[in-house]
């Protein structure tokens, strides 16, 4: 399954995270929808690459396909959906599974016990008639038949500590109406990482959070990923959240990611035009004129010819229109998807 | 914070109180909220002035009382005590009927886009209606002459009268709701987390939008949102509200450079950054 072939237009010179093994592999994984406009491609021919213990940032504005590609990696795209390439993933054990096709009772040893997921409110993914603590104690029996009720209470509690929830025994017999919004995506935390996963993809986790909360739960979250060794996707639409938390960002667009590369690279010397028209875009503290990117992400049943961004961008040239340009190497570990770099 | 004119809006000793209603949840077991109090102050005893061509923002987190304060500006929540001066008028000693009258100069930009929009009306009608509400003598084509005008300043074209809502993006309907807005061309708009549905490159659109609009047609804001980067583009002062009081209050640069409030300093601790990266 491992084929030795670099994906096309992936840095190939051995400097990529060269210490660690990748925990994730995803190669030209396209996510195909039906539509009555015919078949879209939310997901377009993606690469990325997570290591044990790395913090990824997907970085993408509504209808990328940020979202698309994270219910792909956990199983979780509506019916109909076709998926084709590969998202191998390391398991405990050593061995290697392709997440784009494996079946339902495969899922149930990897959902949740390799790969886990917290959302972006908290609210709609827990059950509102159910406690705190059975909720999660339910995580934990589903991953291991025959755990005693005593142990199952232990570890419920002790996932709760992890998650750094203050009197987790008081908090575990609290429905989740009960909890703050703060509180609320702790107990999410905790739930999902109940099952040891080493994985976690976290979809806008802090986007329905106030400022000073989303701080604590992006230190959380850097925190377990030091101590679990936990591969981190963090999908998001701040740049600012991204910077925070992402030793690595890609962008995407229209389906596709259109940069890659080190967080400090790609913030501080963008290349693609979407990212630097995205930076330019994000409010600050310091005043200034903002400036927006005109027009709108495309429809996925219209993209236009040749490059997706080149209706919106301030270099358009002729040759955008021929094709799509190739991710394109603009140093180490750091790759744009455009013709002038 | 003193103007040699009336300010357009001068806000004194604002207050707005709501009753817990005893849920029929409350007595259930594990239920650990004991009030002893039935009452929350929402907002409490709040002063401010707006000049004219001002933009006053209020930043909070959530549950700091700023839409149950927006919302009371124009009296579509009645306060509990206090006054609202609009050009020296005090809003809340007016009639209903006069009450109707004066909000033609007073509009409101609401946060979601999605909702704050009748989805079974066209988009030629939702703009028209304040026309319809306030000059009723207008005929239907000069009505939808009007819509088209504004809509077309707001960047839309006008073949947009004849759609629904669902036909837009989330910007193009936050465009349809400032363009309801302006219709009446009012003196003082009240914008509620106007940007923060919206995606990053879009937000900034809108934005630019709301500066410009207020240039041309002179327009007062009052804008109400939880994110500190924003209001820095768009503010001239800044209020910072926490359970219901101002922490702090004062010019944009004063507040955003030299905050003096433990909470303005944590707020601002607290906004994520982007490494400075000045590009091309």
């Amino acid at each position: 399954m491992h084929t030795p072939t670099e994906p096309l237009g992936k840095i190939t010179n051995g400097n990529y995270h060269p210490t660690v093994t990748d925990l994730l592999d995803v190669r030209s994984l396209t996510v195909e929808l039906p539509t009555p406009q015919g078949w879209v491609r939310p997901v377009n021919d993606v690469f990325l690459r997570i290591a044990k213990g790395e913090s990824l940032g997907l970085v993408g504005e509504s209808g990328s396909g940020k979202t698309m590609l994270s219910l792909a990696l956990m199983g979780l795209l509506p019916t109909g959906a076709r998926v084709t390439g590969e998202a191998l993933l390391g398991t405990a054990n050593g061995a290697t599974k392709n997440l784009a096709q494996l079946s339902d009772s495969e899922w149930r040893s990897v959902r949740g016990r390799e790969i886990a997921m917290i959302f972006q409110e908290p609210m709609t993914s827990l059950n509102p008639v159910m406690r705190i603590g059975p909720q999660i104690a339910e995580a934990i029996g589903a991953h291991e038949p025959g755990i005693s009720t005593a142990a199952t209470h232990q570890r419920t509690l002790e996932a709760l500590q992890h998650a750094a929830v203050p009197e987790p025994q008081a908090r575990a017999r609290q429905y989740p109406h009960q909890l703050s919004g703060g509180l609320r995506q702790r107990a999410m935390i905790a739930m999902a990482l109940a099952g040891k996963p080493n994985l976690l993809v976290a979809d806008e986790p802090t986007t329905a959070l106030d400022v000073t909360v989303q701080l604590q739960i992006l230190q959380l979250l850097d925190r377990l990923r030091r101590e679990m060794h936990l591969g981190l996707l963090f999908i998001t639409h701040d740049l600012g959240v991204v910077a925070k938390v992402a030793e690595r960002i890609a962008v995407i667009y229209a389906g596709r990611i259109v940069e890659e590369g080190d967080t400090h690279d790609v913030l501080t010397s963008p290349k693609h035009p979407y990212t630097q028209g995205l930076l330019a875009a994000s409010p600050t503290l310091l005043r200034g004129k903002l400036s927006p990117i005109p027009g709108t992400v495309p429809q996925l049943s219209a993209l236009p010819p040749g490059c997706s961004f080149a209706p919106r961008c301030s270099f358009h040239r002729a040759e955008c229109d021929a094709v799509m340009p190739d991710l394109r190497p603009v140093k180490t570990s750091h790759t744009a998807r455009c013709i002038l770099v | 914070m003193s103007s040699t004119t009336t300010p357009i809006l001068d806000v004194r000793n604002l207050r707005k109180t709501f009753s817990r209603q005893s849920s029929i949840f409350a007595s259930l077991p594990g239920n650990s909220v004991t009030t002893t109090e039935n009452c929350f102050t929402a907002v409490d005893n709040i002063n401010f002035t707006v000049a004219r061509g001002e933009t006053f923002a209020i930043v909070g987190e959530s549950g700091c009382g700023k839409t149950t304060l927006a919302r009371m500006l124009l009296r579509l929540i009645e306060p509990d005590s206090g006054q609202i001066l609009f050009k020296g008028r005090d809003l809340l000693a007016l009639s209903p009927k006069a009450m109707r009258a004066e909000r033609r100069q007073m509009q409101m930009i609401f946060q979601d886009p999605y909702a704050s929009l009748n989805p079974r009306m066209r988009i030629g009608e939702i703009v028209a209606e304040p026309v319809s509400i306030h000059e009723p003598t207008l005929t239907r084509s000069q009505r939808t002459a009007k819509a088209a005008e504004i809509l077309k300043r707001v960047g839309l074209s006008e073949d947009a009268l004849n759609k629904y809502p669902h036909e837009f993006s989330g910007g193009q309907r936050q465009r349809v709701g400032i363009a309801r807005a302006l219709i009446l061309r009012p003196k003082l708009v009240v914008a509620d987390e106007p940007v923060s549905a919206l995606d990053v490159s879009v937000g900034a659109q809108v934005l630019l939008l709301l500066q410009e609009l207020q240039q041309e047609f002179g327009l007062t804001y009052v804008f109400i949102s939880h994110s500190l980067p924003v209001v820095a583009q768009i503010a001239t002062h800044i209020a910072v509200m926490r359970a219901g009081n101002f922490v702090e209050s004062g010019p944009a640069e004063q507040i955003l450079g030299q905050p003096t409030a433990p909470y303005t300093c944590e707020l601002l601790a607290a906004v994520p950054t982007v490494p400075s990266a000045r590009i091309l």
